[in-house]
């Protein structure tokens, strides 16, 4: 048993996700009232380069040719041992397609509690999980002896977890990876046919308070005026109203435009983390208490379908 | 093939959530709740898939205020079995429901469990892993369509920037559906009415639930508005004033 923290770090196709950096800021943090390290955990093959930027004082890297791509059954099988062995005071996975697939699954396994949906520790060492859309964080102890936690983003910077000096990397053998039963057949790259939104200095972006299809053509009358796209939230597109070329968010693009306007968007965390970094996001929603507003600049509680043709119209007569 | 859907309700976000009196729970005296969106997904994705290529589809749920009609509704939708677990539910956490819910795998010992991807409530995990590991079956989530192909099922995993990884599964499998191939089927209540007249909910008691492997939550609260909007008031035209200004001065307009 020891009070160090542990940071499963999630890599894609070579490249280190940035909210494994996110979670090694949440580490630090949370090292300094547990009183230990904060160790990395990379699992790969030939991918132990990935840990020279990551701000962590060892890292433990196992290489395996069955750990090339992620796979949860591989990484379930792999944590384990590390886990029970070294009985960290925390290990921390992102609340990602990645790190979901597995921290649960090892709480199983191993007995052990978890947290999810963590945004940030308190220095005293409690963990703060945003839920309910954002609408409610839950505060309480870090359970124990090792608490498995998923973090999402929002609570630390990405360069907080980024450090020049690479730590000392200590090779552990990987376990017997034989049997398996999930494997990668190949990956589908995202479809490039329709208009780039990541590349718009303007975005129209609708969300389930549009109420359906048809009502899409005013926001794309808006976007039209103002030559920019429209995107989409995640209910948009599961509905079929939007392609998911014009999804934002945790499972589609990123975007920092001049300005986003958030039409009927909640603001739930998995959209907030791909337009957080726009420079000005301006939100119009009826529910005075979304948590859009926490990260708007601007907004407005006007319905959106008396707002948007008189919107349309002044914005073509100021052209 | 047997498909199972585990599902469960959740506060509807569309109402406002209270806080109650000991501040580490939500009042549930006002409390609308709904299903999980992720898993009325999962139960389209199943009916989906019965429908290309057969089998049969049970929808399993706890008991609460609108657990009928949700269960009659998949039934409408083309669910074969409906189960309905009833006791206490009010404590429950995901490890407890995943406990629950395996017990009764275990008999239906199905070839594919579907079950939405998370909650917005999970604090302790989210049910799909927890489940998959305690029935010793491999797991994926963030799925958004899939193809069976003989003991394996072929998924579309999603991961951020709208990258998809196409995965091979073993069966049998717990899947952690983000998505069905196509938006969940709206049924007329005519059609739930026709469907009530036949369809029988099997009630499963439970009871002595293992509440040991929740996560305790001391503390409620809203987030802190660090830095909330600038309001605009008035009705539509002095708001598109202003929105007209504000795209002038960014120089989007």
């Amino acid at each position: 048993m020891s009070q160090d923290i542990f940071v499963v770090i999630e890599h894609l196709r070579g490249e280190v996700a940035e909210i494994s950096y996110v979670m090694l800021a949440g580490a630090r943090q949370l090292s300094q009232s547990s009183g230990g390290n904060v160790t990395a955990i990379l699992l790969g093959h030939n991918a132990q380069g990935l840990t020279g930027n990551l701000a962590a004082d060892k890292a433990l890297y196992v290489d395996h040719a069955a750990l090339a791509e992620f796979t949860s059954d591989a990484y379930i099988t792999a944590l384990a041992g590390p886990i029970r062995e070294h009985a960290p005071r925390a290990v921390i996975f992102g609340h990602s397609s990645i790190g979901m697939d597995i921290a649960s699954g090892l709480s199983a396994k191993l007995g052990l509690p978890i947290v999810a949906s963590c945004r940030s520790f308190t220095a005293e060492g409690k963990f703060v999980s945003q839920i309910c859309g954002g609408k409610i964080m839950a505060e309480g102890d870090l359970p124990g002896p090792t608490a498995l936690v998923t973090m999402v983003p929002g609570g630390y910077k990405a360069e907080q977890g980024q450090s020049a000096q690479p730590p000392a990397v200590t090779t552990v053998p990987a376990p017997t990876l034989e049997g398996l039963r999930v494997a990668l057949k190949q990956y589908i790259e995202p479809d490039t046919s329709d208009v780039d939104i990541t590349k718009e200095a303007m975005l129209v972006s609708v969300g389930r308070g549009i109420q359906n299809k048809d009502n899409i053509g005013l926001a794309n009358e808006l976007a039209e005026a103002l030559g920019c796209a429209v995107s989409a939230s995640r209910p948009v597109v599961d509905q079929g109203w939007m392609p998911t070329t014009r999804l934002i968010g945790k499972s589609g693009k990123r975007v920092k435009p001049k300005i986003y306007l958030a039409l009927g968007i909640s603001g739930a965390p998995e959209h907030v983390e791909g337009m957080a970094d726009s420079n000005v996001i301006i939100a119009i929603n009826t529910d005075q208490n979304a948590p859009i507003f926490t990260v708007a600049k601007y907004g407005a509680t006007i319905d959106m379908f008396d707002l948007l043709p008189v919107l349309t119209e002044k914005v073509k007569q100021a052209k | 093939m047997k498909i199972a859907v585990p599902v469960k309700f959740v506060p509807d976000l569309v109402e406002e959530l209270t806080i109650d009196p000991s501040g580490a729970a939500l009042d549930t005296s006002w409390l609308r709740l709904i299903i999980n969106e992720f898993d009325d997904h999962a139960v389209e994705q199943a009916i989906l898939l019965k429908e290309r290529g057969g089998g049969q589809v049970t929808v399993m749920m706890t008991e609460s205020d609108g657990a009928d009609d949700f269960l009659f509704t998949a039934a409408a939708k083309g669910a074969d079995q409906l189960v309905k677990l009833t006791g206490d539910f009010s404590s429950i956490n995901n490890h407890a429901l995943a406990h629950v819910y395996a017990d009764l795998l275990k008999e239906l010992q199905p070839d594919l469990v579907l079950t939405g991807v998370q909650a917005h409530n999970d604090i302790d995990g989210a049910v799909g892993p927890l489940l998959a590991e305690l029935l010793g079956l491999p797991y994926v989530g963030y799925v958004a369509g899939l193809t069976v192909q003989g003991d394996k099922a072929v998924v579309r995993k999603e991961y951020s920037g709208g990258l998809v990884a196409e995965i091979e599964v073993k069966l049998p499998a717990v899947l952690g559906i983000q998505a069905a191939e196509q938006p969940p089927r709206y049924v007329a209540y005519s059609k739930i009415r026709q469907v009530m007249g036949t369809a029988k909910i099997e009630e499963r008691p439970v009871a002595g639930l293992d509440l040991s492997g929740g996560t305790a939550v001391s503390r409620l609260f809203q987030p802190e508005a660090a830095e909330r909007a600038t309001m605009l008031e008035g009705g539509a035209d002095e708001v598109a004033d202003r929105l007209v200004a504000i795209f002038k001065e960014i120089g989007t307009l």
